[in-house]
This record gives C-alpha cells, structure tokens and sequence, in this order.
C-alpha cells in the first residue's frame, strides 16, 4: 500500500498545448494518502479517467510528478508501479479459466506455483467466487467478470494502489448495491488504497471517505460527503452533488442581507465577498415551504417516492423545495430559508462568512 | 391460442426458388444427366451408370491430381495465414497509415485473376520477366516453364501474393475490434507481448481466422485460372490441380461422361471438406 503524491500534475492530449484549455487536466495537486478510499466525481470529460490513467502509468503526464510514498515513479511502467485496476467493461481473458485468469498476474511475474495457488485460492473466497474456480470465465454474468478483473488487482499483495475506472456501469442496479459494499468490505479488511472513478455521486458518495470533485480538468473540492453537501467549495459541486442540486440565486449584499429583487434574505454572517458576482446557494433540502415567508409560485410537484421535490418561482428564479412525502403544498405558498443551510458564492466560488 | 393457416407466405418465396433452379439445381442435374450417360454428340446418349465412377476413382491421373491439390492448399495455408497474422498485427491502429496500408492490401484482391495470372506468367519469366531475370542473373537456375520445382514455386508465391491480403484484412478488422482496456489491463497484469498475442489477440482474432482458412481452403482447392495462365498445369503434369485436370478432360478431351462424374466427385469432396471445417469450428466454439 502506498500514498500516492500527484505533485503539480498537468496533461494535455495535444503536442503542443498552449492555452489552459489545451489541457484535459489543468493543475492538479493532491495526496491520496495510504489506506484511503477515495472516489473522483466529476461530469464526463472532466479529466477523472486522464488522473487516473496518469496513476497507473497508462498515460505519461505532461508536466508533473507522480510519488509512492515519497519515491519518484513518474518514469516507471505501469508493471514497475505495481498497481491494480479495474475497467469500465469487465476485461477477462476468454480462453482461461476463474482460476487460470487470477493466476495470470501472479505467472506473468514468475511466483512460483505453491505461491501462486495459495494466493489465487485466498482471492477467489475473498471475491466470492471459489465455486467456480473451474469454470471458463467467458460463461460468467457481468458482475462475475468484473470480480475477476478485481481479483486480478487483488491477488498480489504487494499492489500499492487498486484504481477503480466507473467500474459498475454495465452492472444491473441490484448487484451495484451487492459488489460496492464487498468493495468497502476488502477496504475495511485490508485497508488498501482504493480510487474510485464515477460520475454517480450516490456510488461516490457511498464508497469514499473523501470524495474529490473534478470539474473542468481542475479539483473543485475534496471534502468527506457531509462536507460536500453543506458547504460546496463551488456552485458546481452545489448542483452536481445532490438531488434536485443546490439552488444558486444572484444577489446583492448589503451588510447581513442579501437582495434578491424586492426580497431581503437575513444571512447568518456578514460576508467577505470583495467583488464580482454575488450568489447565494441553498439546497433544497434547506428551503421551508410554508406560510411565511417570500411569496412564490408553485409550478410542478415532483413525487419521488420518500418525499416530494416543489419546483417554484422565486422573483422569477426557479427554484426547487423538498418538502415531506405527506405534507401538503399550502393555498398561498411561500418560502423561509433556513440560515444553517445558506452559502454565499463570489465568482462561484463560496466566501467565509463573519460574525 | 388460435393458429391461422395460411399457405399464402409460399408465393413471397416462389421468386426466389426460381432463381436458385435456374442457378444451381438445373445446372447440377444436367451434370448428373451426363455422369450416367455416354455421348458422341448429336445428341445420342448411351446409358453408362456408374462406370465413369468406377473409372474415375480407379484412375491414377485423378487421385495424382487431388494429392498436389491438397499440398498446394495446405502449402498456401501454411504460409498465408501466419503471415496474413504476422502482417495484420504490424499494420497501424490509427493515423493516417491505416487508410494507406487498407488501400496497399486491397490492391492485389482487386486485380482480375487472369490478370494477376499474366502478372507473374511475364514477371518470372528469365528472358524479359524482371524477376526471371534478375534471380538467373544472381546465379540461380530459374525456369518455371521447365522445372517442376520453380513452376510450383512461382504459383505459391503468386497465391501468396494475391491472397495473404485477404487473411491480412480479416485479421486486422478482429484486431480492431479489441478495446483498449484489454491491453492496458494486460499491462497491468504484466503480460509479455506472447501472452498478450496468445490470451488476447488471438482469442479475439479465433472467428474471423476460421472463417479466413475455411475461405482459403474452398479457394484454393478449387483454384484454376491463375495457374492455368502461369503454367497451363505443367511442365507435364506437376502443377495440373483438381480444376485443370476437370477442364482437360471436359473441353480438352471432350470426355463429357467422365468429366461429368468428376465434377460431382470434386463437387461432393468441397462440401464434406467445407462441413467438417464447418462442424469443427462451431463446436470448438460452442465448447468454449
């Protein structure tokens, strides 16, 4: 296991790159330390797959370096590294057996075979799948497939790292639930290093400690979920992260108040935004449908299951509300928000707040 | 549930059966007509059974005929489909090399076969043929017109050269097809470029290469103009395959009964051969 140091990694796909917008992957600076579970969220094409292909060694970064644990290994092979992952499709080798296709790794490096059996039968309880170890692997269902892909990164001991490339997509929603917990199951056992790539923020959500959000070939935020969801480092992760997202409302400031058209907001602290454009968001999770309040125009309410989500007009904002799966949407609605839940954004990114 | 009977569907294929009667059963049956029947022309035939049969399978010139056949197809096999594997496996993934190579490859499969023929009937020539000449002039005594050896050289060559394109191309389409997580994972895995061939590549590869030796091997056993332009079937005999013989005997000799029963012979033994490839493939398949 090792901590994995991605020291001012740049990468662009071009020859020459110039502009910022040259680069799938602008500037990134972070440490994955040893033993965490991390999963990198982010829409597609925001460069998640590009870090973690730089990770492995399957693309060589542009600018940067890569360290495991303090050494250098920005030159080494993706063998050299020593490092586990797993695809978006299952990749098994048809022609081989479970067993033959976990030993394959272990082969390839010369263990011998008392070793080889020992470890690939060690792998095959820890994945389930020591029933089938005779079996042809090209028979398996998906699910099974991408075991044996995870298998393969298991089966050595020594792996620093297991990277996870969006590895539950073609698996049917049942088993997702099934083979994420397994996944945080070998975490807590061994305690290896695992990145996780997704764009499914309840997968992200469910599987990390802390979840780094990409956006744009940058970092936007790296928090556990509970900070993600309160406090949004930027508008972005505010409405990728969560269900209806964050509402992000312009305003103007005006010492503890916020202006937005004829309406005043209190705030919980004076903010220190200097310039630029002033927002303020609040999830709807936050937002209290009621009979006080600012006045708003109800225009769908959205059942979904455990509560209802209201989409309003807010002084000619949309803006959404969730509210209980028995509560009733009042005869003149109107809205309060809840201080605990409101985050002022300055040029989208969000401002500390004083007393 | 209540089924609906209706015989109406048999008119939507009744076009189609015409079509095949016209194209391949009367045809066919015309050749039976003539293996049982003994003619002089005029149309006067004689009734023969199954003497010309009998006479075939007990003629020398016959099986001599098949045997080179066979060697020639397993020859031509032997070195097209590893090269056509060789070749397909070297050609570029991407950029502008893939149309060019695709292009180069095409070229020899789209070239008529007795042109191809002619081709190399001038080109090994050792009086004004550039490769004739110059493999005289380097010292080695070549003559394809006299030698039973070059004649059998320079046919394989030409087949060689005409059709490793076609094992090339089907190869190359199964290589493509492989995604890319296969390679990095077997990177990862820390397969040797031989593992990555044998547990990847050649899986993958394993039904368009089927179907390339099943092609090959109908093409080849049944080859006739190429050779036949070259060296018309000799010096003698040595390069008289199953078709030149057939035609020899039919148009040459005008041998229609004899002719006839050979054909079907020679028809039957295609169709066994092509079904036990057939078999042996799809069950090897299904086993998997």
């Amino acid at each position: 296991m090792a901590r994995i140091e991605v020291n001012h990694i740049r990468h662009s796909y071009l020859p020459n790159p110039q502009k910022d917008s040259d680069f799938a992957l602008k500037e990134v600076h972070h440490t994955f330390e040893d033993g965490g579970a991390y999963a990198l969220l982010g829409p597609s094409g925001c460069g998640k797959t590009t870090l973690l292909n730089i990770i492995s060694g399957l693309l060589h970064p542009s600018h940067g370096r890569l360290l495991f644990n303090g050494r250098d290994v920005t030159n080494l092979s993706t063998q050299e590294r020593n490092i586990a992952q797993v695809f978006q499709f299952p990749v098994i080798y048809d022609t081989m057996t479970v067993y033959d296709n976990l030993a394959f790794p272990l082969r390839n490096r010369r263990v011998p075979e008392a070793d080889v059996d020992r470890k690939v039968r060690e792998t095959l309880d820890m994945i389930d799948l020591a029933s089938m170890a005779n079996r042809k692997a090209r028979r398996l269902t998906a699910d099974q497939k991408q075991k044996i892909s995870l298998g393969r990164g298991l089966v050595r001991s020594d792996v620093n790292a297991i990277l996870f490339d969006e590895p539950l997509t073609v698996i049917d929603p049942h088993m997702k639930w099934v083979l994420r917990s397994q996944l945080k199951q070998l975490h807590r056992r061994f305690g290896y290093t695992m990145v996780y790539v997704t764009h499914d923020q309840t997968e992200a959500l469910t599987f990390a400690d802390r979840v780094v959000v990409m956006y744009d070939g940058e970092i936007v935020q790296i928090g556990t979920p509970a900070e993600l969801f309160e406090r949004p480092r930027h508008t972005f992760v505010g409405y990728f992260i969560g269900s209806p997202g964050m509402n992000v409302l312009p305003v103007a400031l005006e010492g503890r108040t916020a202006k937005l058209g004829a309406q005043r907001i209190e705030l919980p602290g004076v903010p220190k935004a200097e310039a630029g454009a002033v927002e303020l968001g609040i999830r709807p999770e936050y937002v209290r449908l009621g009979r006080e309040g600012m006045a708003v125009q109800v225009s769908k309410v959205e059942d979904v299951g455990r509560h209802k989500v209201v989409r309003a007009n807010l002084e000619g904002r949309e803006i959404a509300a969730v509210i209980g799966e028995d509560d009733e949407v009042p005869a003149e609605p109107k809205v309060r928000f809840d201080p605990a839940g409101i985050n002022i954004y300055a040029d989208s990114w969000r401002v500390e707040m004083g007393a | 549930m209540d089924k609906t009977w209706n015989n109406k569907a048999w008119f939507l294929v009744l076009p189609m059966l015409v079509l095949v009667a016209f194209s391949a059963v009367i045809p066919l049956m015309t050749v039976v007509n003539y293996s049982v029947q003994d003619t002089f022309g005029n149309n006067v035939f004689f009734w023969a059974g199954t003497e010309w049969f009998e006479e075939l399978l007990h003629s020398d010139r016959f099986w001599e005929a098949m045997v080179r056949n066979l060697i020639f197809s397993f020859i031509i096999l032997a070195i097209e489909v590893p090269l056509g594997i060789f070749i397909a496996l070297n050609m570029p993934k991407k950029g502008w090399g893939v149309p060019v190579c695709l292009v180069l490859m095409a070229l020899p499969l789209l070239i008529p076969w007795n042109v191809v023929g002619t081709i190399w009937q001038v080109f090994g020539r050792n009086d004004i043929g550039l490769l004739g000449y110059y493999v005289n002039a380097l010292g080695f005594n070549y003559n394809y017109v006299q030698d039973p050896f070059d004649a059998w050289v320079t046919v394989i060559v030409m087949d060689v050269w005409h059709w490793t394109s076609l094992v090339v191309l089907l190869c190359y389409a199964g290589l493509v097809s492989i995604p890319d997580a296969f390679y990095q994972a077997a990177k990862i895995d820390g397969a040797s470029r031989w593992a990555v061939f044998r547990y990847i590549q050649l899986p993958k590869m394993q039904r368009v290469l089927l179907i390339a030796v099943l092609l090959r091997f109908m093409d080849s056993f049944m080859i006739y103009t190429e050779p036949f332009v070259v060296t018309g079937g000799g010096p003698g005999n040595s390069t008289t395959f199953l078709s030149i013989d057939l035609v020899k005997t039919a148009l040459g000799q005008f041998d229609l009964g004899p002719a006839a029963a050979m054909s079907l012979v020679y028809f039957l033994i295609i169709l066994l051969l092509s079904w036990v490839f057939y078999t042996v493939m799809t069950n090897y398949d299904a086993e998997r």
